[in-house]
């Protein structure tokens, strides 16, 4: 078998660990999420400063590294406001379900291997299960209702069409992600998160699916509602969408759920198709994988992470939000066929390579050929012609057909409107006329 | 903040971490240990006060999340039994889509506490009340006839893991019935887009061609930019006096369609004449401005 084929290895070894190694872990993430969210902060702003040459937050600390903190200050001694309209225990709950299950995806990243933590080995990662990565969708899914229950009990229009918004692009996009996600399944013969890893010691993920890491690279932006699919919360259309009844700290909970579920899924990123913690190709390499041991990994997973955090800044300083028909039409025509498309291929390749025994470079070959063939037959197959109009005179239309008002059938024109054919009046009026023109001129409205 | 976000953290991970060994030791004595039962004691009553919220709640949104608290807490009980597939994918499914889907519905339609209860389908109650007697009769079937099995223990069910497990049962044991159910969900959502779908009367005009029409009308003398806006001037910035061009002419496209149909629009003339009376009044003094008041 070639170095592509994966057995099912053994994953994390929590047998170790006592109360208080769960607890420093658990701590320790929660501390690494909220120090990395000022960070993230900062760096937003700094790198799409730098994007639009300017400097950027550069008045509090050195470089402006406090910036996050002030604004933290701002928020939390900001009034905090209850509309009126609101329903209360809901629009209390809505920011606090945001959070919590965004603080719960890090529980199953591997951020290292084992190491030896106060005389114990352990595994750099909170927990491990066999469904690791279905958890973590569960936790996404979930904090979903924060952004929909916020928006429906603001009692406002714009807070519930942002969340109208947000359920359908949660439905459309989730779909995407899980399916993008099934092909490392398939590839790594596990769902658990340290055995994916493990399975990525040969070759990581993004390379031999490619169109899968392409997919999820999509849809986590789809998911964390950062352009350009922010909808929810698209300030030219919709004021803030769900957050706009929100202030202080409530708002500043959906603000904190916003950034820690961009570290949620570039963690995933990281861990399903980059590698997770192993080093990148030369330095894995130096002295017998001298830096895949220990606490060095923790810096390449940090490296990894914020790469992928870099991509978001990236193309909010880019890209152009969607308009929402096109968003939905992306969503349902290309990304979802796309996704079904190569799971079906993965899965046939995996299948023919387990049951039959054949050669991965004869299969590869056999996939190149008939990709060629069917790329070369497309090519002779005419163009479909644009759809003509109907030939001949329009038939004769009658609004009022059988008695009832009815609208043109295909090959009928309406007949033109007979307020466009007022365009006669005289368009301008001289001083010594009155300005407003006499009431039997004037024509209704609508 | 911190303590609770602690706290959450910790308690996720519990579920999911410490019920092994509990749901182990299940499968081993068959009785129920202690972290086991304070669990079921805690989550149940949630669950049936939760789910009594769904019957008596007055909005429709919280009978909904009387709903998913069931579910999340069903999902816990899954897990802690040793079932984290089934209970994670009772997340997904049912809480994530499912219940999200009948948020969408209640938020689009808005359905209150006014909605009429009136029945549509004649003996709808009787029939319910019916079909309702029969699956209560078919539950306390299935619960008693489970009292003769012997069950094997979770850890021979879960030799192979947990999802390799469920997935054999799916796809050996009842294959069949699992495809005879994706078949009938397919055919229900076919059939729904099929008869929700209307022919199209006219073409669908988007961006493109709405560009490729106005490109198409410059020979005509139609604009590809915007039509100019109207004029600013120093006495008048309403929207009916148009904006001079680079040749000091007014423009006429300045001025919105309908004001110019109805004949609403000024003349930059007319601002002119304005301006000169009221500077001719100026000149002329109070007596004069009021007699023609």
């Amino acid at each position: 078998m070639s170095p592509l084929v994966t057995a099912v290895q053994a994953g994390a070894d929590f047998s170790n660990d006592t109360w208080w190694i769960v607890l420093i872990k658990a701590v320790g993430i929660i501390v690494f999420l909220l120090l990395s969210v000022l960070f993230a902060i900062w760096f937003e702003r700094k790198v799409v400063a730098r994007m639009q040459i300017r400097p950027g937050p550069n008045v509090h600390g050195p470089f402006g590294l406090l910036q996050s903190l002030a604004d933290a200050m701002k928020l939390l001694l900001k009034e905090d406001m209850t509309v009126r309209a609101a329903d209360k225990v809901i629009y209390l709950v809505a920011p606090m379900i945001s959070v919590f299950s965004s603080l719960l995806v890090f529980a199953v990243i591997p951020i290292g291997p084992e190491v030896s933590m106060f005389g114990v080995v352990t595994p750099l990662q909170l927990t491990d299960f066999p469904v690791a990565v279905l958890y973590i969708l569960a936790a996404a899914s979930v904090g979903v209702y924060g952004i929909v229950l916020g928006g429906w009990a603001s009692g406002s229009t714009y807070p519930l069409l942002g969340s109208v918004r947000s359920t359908a692009q949660v439905i459309s996009y989730e779909l995407a992600m899980g399916m993008s996600l099934v092909s490392v399944f398939i590839m790594s013969g596990s769902m658990s998160t340290s055995e994916i890893v493990n399975a990525q010691a040969p070759l990581w993920w993004f390379i031999p699916l490619l169109p899968a890491f392409v997919l999820y690279l999509i849809s986590m932006a789809g998911e964390v509602n950062r352009l350009p699919f922010d909808l929810p919360e698209a300030e030219g259309e919709l004021v803030g969408g769900y957050m706009t009844e929100y202030s202080s700290m409530k708002f500043a909970w959906f603000f904190l759920a916003e950034y820690i579920n961009m570290l949620n899924v570039s963690a995933v990123a990281t861990t399903l198709f980059f590698g997770g913690w192993r080093a990148p190709w030369p330095i894995s390499a130096i002295n017998d994988g001298m830096f895949n041991t220990g606490y060095w990994p923790v810096l390449w997973f940090g490296v990894k992470l914020w790469f992928f955090m870099f991509l978001f800044v990236w193309a909010r300083g880019t890209l152009l939000r969607f308009r929402y028909d096109q968003f939905m039409k992306f969503g349902w025509k290309i990304l979802i066929p796309a996704a079904l498309v190569w799971v079906v291929a993965v899965a046939l390749v995996q299948g023919v390579r387990r049951f039959a025994d054949v050669d991965l470079r004869t299969l590869l070959i056999v996939l190149g050929a008939i990709v060629v063939v069917g790329v070369v037959v497309s090519m002779f197959i005419p163009e479909k012609a644009p759809p003509t109009e109907p030939e001949g005179e329009p038939e004769e239309f009658d609004a009022f057909a059988d008695g009832y008002p009815v609208p043109p059938l295909p090959g009928q024109t309406l007949p033109p409107s007979p307020r466009r054919a007022r365009v006669t009046v005289e368009a301008t009026v001289t001083a010594s006329e009155p300005t407003a023109p006499s009431a039997d001129e004037e024509d209704p409205r609508g | 903040m911190m303590l609770t976000t602690v706290t959450t953290e910790l308690a996720g991970q519990l579920a999911t971490h410490l019920t092994g060994p509990v749901a182990a030791s299940l499968a081993e004595t068959g009785q129920t240990s202690t972290g086991e039962a304070v669990l079921f004691w805690f989550l149940a009553p949630v669950m049936v006060i939760s789910a009594l919220g769904l019957l008596f709640a007055k909005k429709a949104v919280h009978a909904a999340m009387g709903v998913v608290l069931v579910m999340i807490s069903l999902a816990i009980l899954y897990v802690a039994q040793q079932a984290p597939f089934l209970g994670v994918v009772q997340v997904i499914v049912y809480t994530g889509a499912v219940m999200m889907l009948f948020l969408f519905v209640l938020m689009l339609v808005g359905v209150d506490a006014s909605d009429s209860l009136v029945e549509t389908i004649t003996g709808q109650r009787w029939i319910g009340l019916l079909l309702g007697v029969g699956l209560a009769f078919v539950l306390v079937g299935v619960v008693l006839s489970a009292g003769d099995l012997a069950p094997t223990g979770l850890d021979t069910a879960n030799a192979d893991g947990n999802p390799q497990a469920v997935a054999s049962v799916i796809f050996s044991d009842h294959v069949f019935a699992v495809e005879a159910v994706g078949t009938l969900l397919v055919t229900a959502a076919v059939g729904a887009i099929v008869l929700t779908h209307r022919p199209r009367l006219t073409p669908l005009i988007g961006q493109r061609e709405l560009a490729d029409a106005r490109v198409a009308k410059i020979g005509e003398g139609g604009v590809v930019t915007p039509l100019p806006a109207p004029g600013v001037y120093a006495r008048s910035n309403s929207m009916d006096v148009p904006a001079l061009g680079p040749d000091g002419e007014p423009l006429e496209q300045s001025v919105p369609r309908v004001l110019r149909v109805r004949g609403q629009e000024r003349g930059v003339g007319g601002v002119r004449a304005e301006v000169d009376d009221e500077l001719r009044h100026e000149i002329e003094g109070h007596d004069t401005e009021e007699t023609q008041r």
